[in-house]
């Protein structure tokens, strides 16, 4: 049960969190138990008896006063001590003018990534080598997101006008899974995030794939496809590399048939999804920017031709 | 009703007020009697409660299962944003408007308010602006950005129907109200306490509302100021919160939260007041430490005013300013803490009954203690870097405010109503409504917490089938459904004792502050004649002329 959670970190950032959590976890479970045991025991032991004179008035007590008092500041200190250890673990400050090694811009509903030293693009899918602490610049490119995956580590608001910077690592190879945590509008709900953690040879690998640029479709189906993707003004929005389709108000699609999943986590990525989402993107994520084009059968037959020949 | 004898004095003066007409729904609504608009307060917050409540039966039913489809997306998000703004500003805060409205004057022996006519404007306009944010419902749509309205989510390029300007101009003028309530009790409690009855005598629950009247003086303007600027932004297009033409969405943040945190004490601090006040009589003891719970709400408030930034620990404000936050975050657990362990004292060695009233104190005690140590582990960053904006956060915010302030309601509603109706509720339905209303918020917000932990985020409209995502959030909507059925037993049993329940008498409960001086319901003019006021506990001192409390009080 416990995955994808505060409690399964798989980086030492989220491992220092764990820790302090832990820690803060037992001292206010032992705060409760003291309270609610003075609590249960005052009103069973001292309920009212029929016999019951008034009981002895009494009005306070200073001693006890600075006792609890000076109690419950030592128990804040320590916890503060603590806090303020871990911040420095779970949240280094990236050395001034450090370049980031991932870019990511958070869109009302998914995620663009950007590789700086390999020019990669992608979106919602985030691929990244095992072992390495990355830095993540992240910018909005309308209202405030979130980007949090709990395995790995500490939220992060992606604010328009004021760009955040955390670190991204992963101690082992696998897919973490996260969300957009603020609040973000209509789809804020499927606004959800993998991260691909893969040895170093495996992620280069996948680079390299990524900077193919898919060729040109010429008969078929698929060219077809192809000539439909431009004539439906998807060019408007969508980027395909290597032809005239470069806008980045949707996700980049030059390889979008090697994504596991679509429209950020909503539908998994197969041909038949491919085609329900073309058809009626509102019906996966109603307020979506990407609007319903009313495509015939056939004419979706042909995109999803086109849009799988893009892996 | 023309003159009526100053308290304490026996001298009469004329009040120059507007007759009250004797029957009738006008005898309501011309009223400006502090106890017919004290009513009307809790009235009227009992109405947005049932409708606050119905939107979180509807956001509960939407999910207690994966990929649910009972609400559009879009009418999830107008649900939950008027689920918290009514219950934060419509229920909450007139609420505590209310019941501060009906006892001050008695607690403090005066005959009314200091000024009942803009008593009853704040009533009016608490109404107005409530029905005006209902409105927004037939006019377009509801607002939709959450009850902080975050922008530039909340600017018109996002939110492009009049939701949002309904949401600010209904706050505005409801916001107005609470201030012109709070200058009134403040003025109140200052100038109009009986002889005698000096501010180290005065009962908690007045103690408390002073420091929160206080509160909202200061902290309501932040809000009613950002507000005009939202709406100028959205109407005029100016861009005060828009960072694309050189405003700031993190300036939204500040000025909300510097409203909004001391907010939350302005909630709460009064459920603290009727606590202070039900623990005593039910233990059959003073309060332990009055100076202590008097000082630690002032140190309360102080600090309220000093932690908003944590609210906005992953905004990236960077470590030094998150550090101070978490800081003084931390330090508010003192005093609050503080209070708790003079509550148990009070208990200790008393002689406890366990009236409705009573129970629903010590569950206070025992949930709200909960919700305040969850608030500790959100104070501390980096654990907050994790679980904020998750369910966790909704878990913890209702065990405060829930657990907390609406626990401490209902002890006062139970301990007082005898005084406001006349009669007595029904202990045996109160007792189905504790035991159901307990069961049931446990069962709700206690799972949340998992929820929270197993990467559940808030204000979503549904989730993927994750493993157990679906069973947690079932519980917790089976128990929102039994919370449903416990506020229902509790309208039956007003309505029921109402009618038949059995008559109080001036004292039912042998309580010690002066509202039990006088006859339930108390006259017109409050009192006919003001017993001597020599220490805190006046009727104590009353009944037990071997033992008067002022030997003791120095
Ligand atoms: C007005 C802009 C716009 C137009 C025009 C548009 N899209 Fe999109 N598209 C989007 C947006 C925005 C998304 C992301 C939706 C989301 O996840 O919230 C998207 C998502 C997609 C996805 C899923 C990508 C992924 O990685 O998950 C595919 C495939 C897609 N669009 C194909 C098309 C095709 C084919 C057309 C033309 C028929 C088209 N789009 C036209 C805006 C547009
Ligand atoms: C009747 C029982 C209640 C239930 C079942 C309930 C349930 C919920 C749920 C499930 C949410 C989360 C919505 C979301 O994130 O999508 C929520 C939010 C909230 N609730 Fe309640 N609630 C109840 C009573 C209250 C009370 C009494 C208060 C305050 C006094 C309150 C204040 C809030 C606030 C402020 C929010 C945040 C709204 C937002 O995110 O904008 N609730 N409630
Ligand atoms: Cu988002």
């Amino acid at each position: 049960m416990l995955n994808n959670s505060p409690f399964s970190p798989a980086s030492p950032e989220a491992q220092a969190i764990t820790h302090l959590f832990i820690f803060v976890g037992i001292v206010i479970l032992a705060i409760f138990v003291l309270v609610a045991t003075l609590v249960l025991y005052a009103v069973i032991r001292f309920r009212h008896r029929p016999d019951g004179a008034e009981p002895r008035q009494v009005f306070g007590n200073s001693r006890l006063e600075k006792t609890w008092t000076i109690g419950a500041l030592l128990t804040v200190a320590v916890i503060c001590i603590f806090a303020i250890r871990t911040m420095h673990e779970a949240d280094a400050s990236p050395r001034p003018g450090e370049k980031p090694n991932l870019v990511i811009v958070a869109h009302q509903w998914w995620w663009e990534a950007r590789y700086p030293e390999s020019s990669v693009v992608t979106a919602d899918e985030i691929h990244i080598p095992v072992g390495k602490p990355w830095l993540v610049e992240l910018k909005s490119a309308d209202v405030i997101h979130d980007w949090w995956v709990p395995d790995l580590g500490r939220k992060m608001d992606a604010i328009p006008g004021h760009p955040n910077h955390f670190w991204i690592q992963a101690d082992k190879p696998g897919t973490y899974l996260g969300t957009c945590a603020e609040y973000c509008g209509a789809q804020h709900a499927w606004m959800r995030i993998r991260v691909i953690a893969e040895p170093e040879a495996e992620f280069k690998t996948w680079e390299q794939q990524q900077l193919e640029v898919p060729p040109i479709p010429v008969s078929g189906e698929a060219a077809a496809g192809s000539k439909l993707f431009n004539d439906l003004t998807c060019v408007n929005c969508h980027t395909v590399a290597g032809t005239p389709a470069q806008a980045d108000i949707g996700p980049d699609l030059t390889h979008v048939a090697s994504r596991e999943t679509l429209a950020a986590g909503r539908l998994k990525d197969t041909p038949e999804n491919l085609g329900k989402w073309i058809s009626n993107p509102q019906a996966y994520k109603p307020g979506a920017h990407m609007p319903d084009f009313n495509l015939n059968p056939a004419q979706v037959q042909e995109l999803v031709a086109y849009l799988e020949t893009l892996k | 009703m023309s003159d009526v004898p100053f308290p304490g004095t026996g001298e009469v003066l004329p009040l120059a007020r507007p007759k009250e007409p004797v029957t009738g729904l006008l005898a309501w609504v011309s009223s400006v009697d502090h106890k017919k608009i004290g009513i009307m307060y809790l009235l009227a917050s009992l109405v947005f409660f049932g409708a606050g409540g119905i939107e979180a039966l509807l956001i509960r039913i939407q999910l207690a299962w994966p990929m649910n489809t009972f609400l559009s997306p879009r009418t999830f998000d107008q649900i939950f944003t008027m689920h918290g703004t009514t219950m934060i500003f419509l229920v909450a805060v007139p609420v505590l408007t209310g019941i501060a409205n009906y006892l001050v004057p008695l607690m403090i022996g005066a005959s009314d308010v200091a000024f009942p006519r803009l008593n009853a404007l704040s009533l009016w306009l608490l109404m107005f602006g409530g029905l005006l944010l209902y409105f927004s419902f037939i006019a377009g749509g509801a607002p939709a950005a959450g009850w902080f309205s975050y922008a530039p989510l909340s600017e018109k390029a996002y939110s492009t129907s009049p939701g949002v300007d309904y949401y600010s101009l209904g706050l505005l003028i409801a916001g107005i109200g609470s201030v012109i309530a709070a200058i009134n009790l403040i003025v109140t409690i200052i100038k109009l306490r009986a002889p005698g009855l000096s501010v180290r005598r005065l009962p908690l629950f007045v103690w408390m509302v002073l420091v929160t009247q206080i509160l909202i003086i200061l902290a309501l303007p932040a809000l009613n100021a950002s507000l005009v600027m939202l709406l100028i932004d959205r109407r005029l297009n100016a861009h005060f919160f828009q960072a694309q033409s050189g405003g700031s969405a993190i300036l939204w943040q500040h000025f909300f939260w510097a409203f909004g945190h001391p907010e939350v004490y302005i909630v709460v601090l009064p459920a603290f007041g009727m606590i202070s006040e039900v623990i005593p009589v039910f233990s059959r003891k003073p309060i332990f430490g009055y100076e202590y719970v008097a000082a630690s709400t002032v140190a309360i408030g102080a600090l309220g005013f000093l932690v908003w930034a944590h609210h906005m620990f992953v905004v990236g404000l960077g470590h030094s300013i998150d550090t101070m936050f978490a800081i003084s975050s931390m330090l508010i657990a003192v005093p609050t803490g503080v209070k708790i362990f003079n509550w148990i004292a009070t208990m200790w060695n008393g002689s406890i009954r366990l009236t409705t009233a009573m129970l629903f104190a010590v569950a206070f005690l025992i949930v709200f203690t909960i919700g305040g140590l969850s608030g500790v582990t959100l104070a501390v960053f980096p654990i907050d870097w994790q679980v904020t904006d998750t369910y966790y956060l909704v878990a913890h915010l209702h065990y405060v405010l829930f657990g907390g302030t609406v626990f401490g309601i209902f002890a006062g509603l139970y301990y007082w109503f005898p005084k406001m109706s006349g009669r007595m509720l029904s202990e045996k339905l109160g007792r189905w409504h504790f035991w159901t209303m307990l069961i049931g918020f446990n069962m709700t917000f206690f799972v949340m917490h998992f929820l929270g932990l197993m990467g559940m985020t808030r204000r979503v409209y549904t989730y993927p089938n994750l493993p157990g995502w679906g069973l947690l959030n079932m519980i917790a909507t089976i128990g929102a459904v039994i919370m449903g059925i416990s506020s229902l037993i509790f309208l039956c049993n007003i309505v029921v004792s109402l009618r038949q329940g059995e008559v109080a008498g001036d004292n039912p409960w042998d309580g010690w502050s002066l509202e039990w001086a006088t006859t339930s319901p108390p006259p017109v003019h409050n009192f006919d004649r003001i017993p001597p006021i020599r220490s805190r506990r006046p009727l104590w001192d009353l009944a037990h002329p071997e033992n008067p409390d002022w030997k003791h009080e120095h």
